[in-house]
């Protein structure tokens, strides 16, 4: 057994860097004040030019103004934020709003309270790479439809949607778009000078930033509505106390993330499927090849279950997961899988790589080797695999 | 390291016992459930005298309790008599495992049905089954206690989330005592469809949740 796992589900949460933890420490020792206290004492300066300058980074990283960032909790609040805040900003033009079928929780289950509410709400279809219909979009728009939000890099199978052309049809319909790049911030870049999207989710906890902190993109004139009540922080458009330490770390994360190791990280995740697919038998890629985000691998390994495999796999120090329904938290199979017209046995046996700035060649050779005896001894037990 | 299962569910989950086929069996049962995905077949050889299980075998694609369960069902059942065999109960199985994580329960039920289901066939074959019974309130019940609550470990029936069942002309309807967006209702429903609509002369099953 392993002293160390070798973690390959960087999706779900990323070990933060040293250089981040180090940047965010002061503002919990010596600058722990209030940015609001700046007419108060001077460490209240500090603290609110601290803020500032990380918004600033997180702006830049969007080719975006400072004003039009906002820090939250992370990406389910920042999605809660920008879907019922226009929805609710606009509720007089109409009541519909347009997602994709496989967009993540935060997104899914907003658009179903909503719906619940009196909204009607249209669940768009992607093909079986997980890409987006934009010409169904187009006819799906109504002079009802106050916001379409539609993910630009899936979580489970990191198909990359075309924004552009999305925010363009939206642009063009004077619709707004939401996107949640949650999964595919500064991996891969999105400039809202040249991509017309007004509102983008993005968190900290996927580029070994600190969890618990994100943002909301806003883009300047958007209508929206307060939807927690409390202070007038954060352009009186997020209530409470403001995170510091949070925003300071998550800007360090973003500033760490470079064009290198953006390539050194797609170099790794080529090389994990190069080897599944050519070394072991009856597997399928789940996704689109070409319009993926850098960091995801995500495989069907047939005739095997995928929580026996991550469990096999976790017995000798590695960590993945899995779209299986005996590993969801509802029993249910991964609704993105079957989204892309896979049925449960596609699901069944899927497990989802992503990488990060720690992950090595030699932990990801050692793993696709366990990842082929495992699978060669469930496969030997399985009712459903013909031995050959 | 942790883990989510105890040490008897690992060791039976990395060696599992009586793992395999056996050709020309004497009776097969084949069980899958489509709420999880899972499915465990067992392979039973019987002396026709004794009517004692000499040889036992399994397969499954499942997860860890799938296996488990299934693994630790075969060592009690070997040597058993069918009678004997019929009623190891899914409650026993995990007992002899040292427990099982409650949401965890409708997987390894499998592997005890797949059990029954070969020692059915068995009987089927020898001429050793009764006149097909006619469904009642009763029949559906007993189904439905093969059905997982995952909140509880324990079945549906027992937490007294089936609230009513209604039988007419072939039509069964079923009420269970959860709201249609719980985070389990279409689990549950998947399972209770595959428990209910294979009853020989039901033509038609409909679940209802509470709202």
């Amino acid at each position: 057994m392993e002293d160390k796992t070798a973690y390959f589900d960087n999706s779900a949460s990323t070990r933060l860097d040293e250089r981040v933890f180090e940047a965010m420490k002061p503002y919990y020792f010596d600058t722990y004040a209030v940015a609001t206290s700046e007419f108060a004492y001077s460490m209240g300066i500090d603290a609110k030019e601290a803020l500032e300058e990380a918004r600033s980074t997180i702006a830049d990283s969007l080719n975006a103004s400072p004003g039009e960032i906002v820090f939250t909790s992370g990406s389910t609040e920042s999605s809660n934020m920008a879907i019922k805040g226009v929805t609710s900003a606009l509720k007089k033009k109409g009541k519909h709003l347009i997602v994709s079928k496989i967009e993540d929780f935060p997104v899914l289950n907003t658009a179903k309270a909503l719906e619940k509410q009196g909204f009607e709400v249209d669940f768009i279809e992607v093909d079986d790479t997980g890409r987006l219909n934009t010409e169904q979009l187009a006819e799906t728009i109504t002079d009802e439809t106050v916001l379409v939000s539609i993910q630009h890099a899936n979580q489970e199978i990191g198909t990359l949607q075309d924004l552009e052309s999305i925010s363009n049809i939206c642009r063009e319909k004077g619709v707004l778009l939401h996107t949640d790049a949650t999964h595919s911030f500064t991996r891969v870049p999105i400039d809202v000078q040249k991509i017309p999207v007004d509102l983008i989710t993005v968190a900290s906890h996927t580029i070994h930033g600190p969890r618990g902190v994100g943002g909301l993109y806003i883009r300047k004139d958007t209508p929206i509505n307060k939807w927690m009540d409390g202070g007038f922080q954060e352009f009186n458009l997020r209530a409470g106390l403001e995170n510091i330490p949070g925003a300071v770390g998550f800007a360090k994360a973003v500033e760490l993330v470079t064009e290198e190791e953006n390539r050194q990280i797609k170099a790794l995740r080529d090389h994990l499927i190069e080897r599944i697919s050519s070394e072991i038998t009856d597997v399928i890629l789940n996704g689109s090849k070409e319009h993926r985000s850098p960091h995801n691998a995500n495989i069907t390994l047939h005739y095997v279950e995928g929580e026996s495999l991550t469990l096999h796999l976790d017995m000798r120090g590695f960590a993945v997961s899995t779209g299986s329904a005996c590993f969801s938290r509802s029993l249910e199979a991964s609704h993105v899988i079957l989204g892309i017209g896979g049925d449960h046995e596609r699901a069944h046996g899927s497990l989802r790589f992503t990488f990060s700035r720690y992950n090595t060649l030699e932990e990801t050779d050692a793993m696709v080797d366990a990842i082929k005896e495992i699978v060669a001894q469930l496969r030997e037990i399985s009712p459903l695999y013909e031995k050959k | 390291m942790k883990f989510p299962y105890s040490e008897k569910v690992l060791d039976h989950f990395k060696n599992p016992r009586n793992v395999g086929k056996i050709e020309n069996p004497d009776g097969k049962g084949l069980e899958g459930s489509p709420a999880c995905g899972d499915m465990v077949a067992v392979y039973l050889n019987v002396n026709s005298e004794t009517l004692v299980i000499e040889d036992i075998k399994f397969e499954s694609y499942g997860c860890a309790s799938n296996i488990a369960t299934a693994s630790i069902i075969t060592e009690m059942a070997k040597g058993k008599t069918l009678e004997e065999a019929k009623n190891i109960s899914w409650k026993q199985a995990t007992e002899e495992l040292g427990g099982l994580p409650t949401v965890k329960a409708h997987c390894s039920v499998l592997a005890v049905e797949g059990l029954r289901a070969a020692i059915r066939d068995y009987e089927e074959k020898h001429g050793l089954v009764s006149e097909k019974e006619t469904t009642t309130e009763e029949v559906v019940r007993r189904r439905l206690k093969h059905v997982m609550n995952p909140m509880a470990g324990l079945d549906i029936v027992r937490t007294e989330l089936v609230t009513k069942i209604e039988i007419n002309e072939g039509s069964v309807r079923i009420l269970i005592d959860l709201p249609s967006d719980h985070q389990f209702a279409s689990a549950i429903k998947e399972d209770i469809l595959e428990k209910v609509e294979s009853l020989w002369d039901i033509e038609e099953v409909k679940v209802v949740f509470t709202e």
